[in-house]
């Protein structure tokens, strides 16, 4: 085969595609402004009618070049550039590049079992407020209104109480290379309990007002089937893989930091009210996973509260270092992240703190590359119904 | 990890023959060098092979290895989840860096569909072109954009659509 020079065959071919749509055709623009693409994405649908054909998503509008930035700077600065990458879990993104670094540096052993218990609370904070917009922002997508107020109610109390950990509403900046920024606040514990003893109510009510309603169930169920091996196929991880019923979450399958300690259950979706791995089933297993969190949380307070108690000599930064010094490697860490499998692939030079090449792989990336698949045949309004399951992050998906 | 990557050598070895892959180990993470003409076959065994079901793709980096070397690393992250395996896999493609010849791989997008993106990726960004894949546009940046952005030899340009942008 001869190889075009310029390397614009295929976008020839695209806009010729477009050109030579038939005359029942239409293409339709979804976004970049469209409230239900979460974000700023712009879907392309050639459409028939009310049917869509085929959609075409474009990304990139919120590029800001992780990583280029990575490249150019040291560990510890780039842990604030990992925050915006997934702008609604930032606890996590920051838990699996500290990882990685921590474990190159050979030090994941020495890291204080408070630090990680600390690590693995916000961590866990953050993925009941991740979830909590998934799932509010998911009811608007379906016209419900009162589960949003409901959600971003609750994720308040999270963010005001990681706030006033870390000093920032959203973008933390919290676990370093080694430890941790500071300590909890004195009295952290007994206000995450409270929170916790208050939240468990209300996520019975969310339940009672959404997963059975029967709205809900006849605009989620049997839509955006998604079975396992095409899943796996297009790398889709997380709830998204998890709802097509297959038991694979990091936390488990990696035992990475203190979860091997930890007692929690994996969600996976049973196709309760239509089939494995439908829009229900993925609203399903993040509901399932909110319960699994809180279980998380109070095993971490009983800890933090009894033997891992906060001490006065106990200094979260001792294991920090002063400059991150590592031989020329290699290294491939990944995560659970609230959205699926977050990855970072380092590739470090001899004798600096800056390194080589950070690639990031993250989840929500993967989850919308499968949407073409997804959606052929289908009607408009379901599209929208698809989109909101998939819970994608614009930030992470263009990085 | 380094018991399953003899093991994963000696199984292409025994496919493709002793010089299909080399191991590397420079880390934490030893990894497969593998022949670039042979990668899409190599690829497809190990996800379809009984003792391996590499059926995981996390994750396709392109590493600009630097202006002296001359070559270009593909890195491929695999994951088995029946196994709970994980293996690298590099291609190193040697390149004279000029634009209208960019390092060539072949694609694996028809082994795993998530190599799709990841390769539209990873030509956008540091221009590996890689054959027969379905759709080879750019994907972050605009279509119109000048060069390949994450290379160790790019220059910011001045402007862009009247835009001063340096």
């Amino acid at each position: 085969m001869v190889i075009d020079k310029t390397y614009q065959q295929a976008q020839r071919a695209y806009e010729e595609r477009l050109t030579a749509i038939s005359a029942e055709e239409m293409v339709i623009n979804m976004g970049p402004q469209h409230p239900s693409t979460h974000g700023v994405l712009r879907l392309q649908l050639i459409t028939d009618g009310e049917l869509v054909k085929e959609v075409i998503p474009h990304i990139g509008y919120l590029h800001r070049c992780f990583e280029k930035h990575a490249e150019s700077m040291n560990y510890g600065k780039t842990i604030p550039f990992t925050d915006r990458m997934d702008y609604l879990a930032s606890m996590n993104n920051s838990h699996a590049f500290v990882m990685g670094v921590e474990r190159m540096l050979g030090i994941d052993h020495q890291i204080p079992k408070r630090v990680e218990y600390i690590r693995v609370l916000v961590c866990e904070l953050n993925r009941i407020a991740s979830h909590l917009i998934a799932i509010g922002t998911y009811g608007i997508d379906i016209g419900a209104f009162t589960p949003f107020m409901w959600c971003f109610r609750d994720r308040e109390h999270i963010m005001n109480m990681l706030e006033w950990a870390s000093g920032s509403r959203m973008l933390y900046n919290y676990i370093w290379v080694g430890g941790l920024f500071y300590d909890l606040p004195v009295d952290f514990e007994s206000r995450c309990a409270e929170f916790i003893n208050y939240f468990k109510p209300k996520l019975v009510e969310l339940d009672e007002l959404l997963t059975g309603n029967q709205i809900f169930i006849s605009r989620t169920a049997n839509i955006g089937i998604l079975p396992a091996d095409v899943a796996i196929n297009y790398g889709c991880s997380g709830p998204m893989l998890r709802a097509s019923g297959i038991r694979w979450d990091l936390r488990r399958t990696d035992n990475y930091s203190v979860y091997p300690e930890i007692e929690f259950d994996i969600p996976i979706g049973k196709g309760e009210q239509g089939s494995p791995g439908d829009c229900w089933d993925r609203f399903k297993v993040r509901v399932d996973e909110i319960r699994e969190s809180v279980r998380i949380i109070e095993q971490c307070l009983a800890r933090l509260t009894k033997e891992l108690k906060r001490t006065v000599d106990f200094d979260p930064r001792a294991l920090v270092p002063k400059k991150v010094n590592l031989k020329s490697q290699d290294y491939y860490v990944r995560a659970e992240n609230p959205k699926g499998e977050l990855g970072f692939y380092f590739v470090t030079q001899e004798k600096s703190d800056i390194p080589k090449r950070v690639k990031a792989r993250g989840p929500s990336f993967n989850n919308l590359s499968v949407l073409p698949e997804l959606v052929k045949g289908i009607l408009i309004a379901d599209l929208v119904a698809i989109l909101g399951s998939i819970d994608i992050v614009l930030g992470e998906v263009d990085r | 990890m380094e018991e399953l990557i003899i093991r994963v050598k000696t199984l292409l070895a025994a496919q493709f023959g002793d010089e299909a892959a080399t191991i590397e180990s420079s880390g934490l993470q030893p990894a497969l060098v593998v022949e670039s003409l042979l990668l899409r076959q190599v690829c497809l065994f190990l996800r379809d092979h009984v003792d391996t079901y590499f059926d995981f793709l996390s994750c396709i980096s392109a590493v600009d290895d630097g202006v002296p070397a001359g070559t270009f690393t593909v890195v491929y992250h695999l994951a088995s989840i029946p196994y709970n395996y994980q293996l690298t896999l590099k291609v190193i493609v040697p390149n004279d860096r000029r634009l209208d010849n960019l390092p060539s791989v072949p694609s694996v997008s028809s082994v795993w569909r998530t190599a799709d993106w990841h390769e539209r990726e990873a030509f956008d960004l540091m221009g590996i072109y890689f054959e027969g894949h379905p759709d080879l546009r750019r994907i972050l940046l605009p279509e119109d954009w000048e060069g390949y952005p994450l290379r160790k030899d790019y220059e910011d340009a001045e402007m862009y659509h009247g835009i001063p942008i340096k």
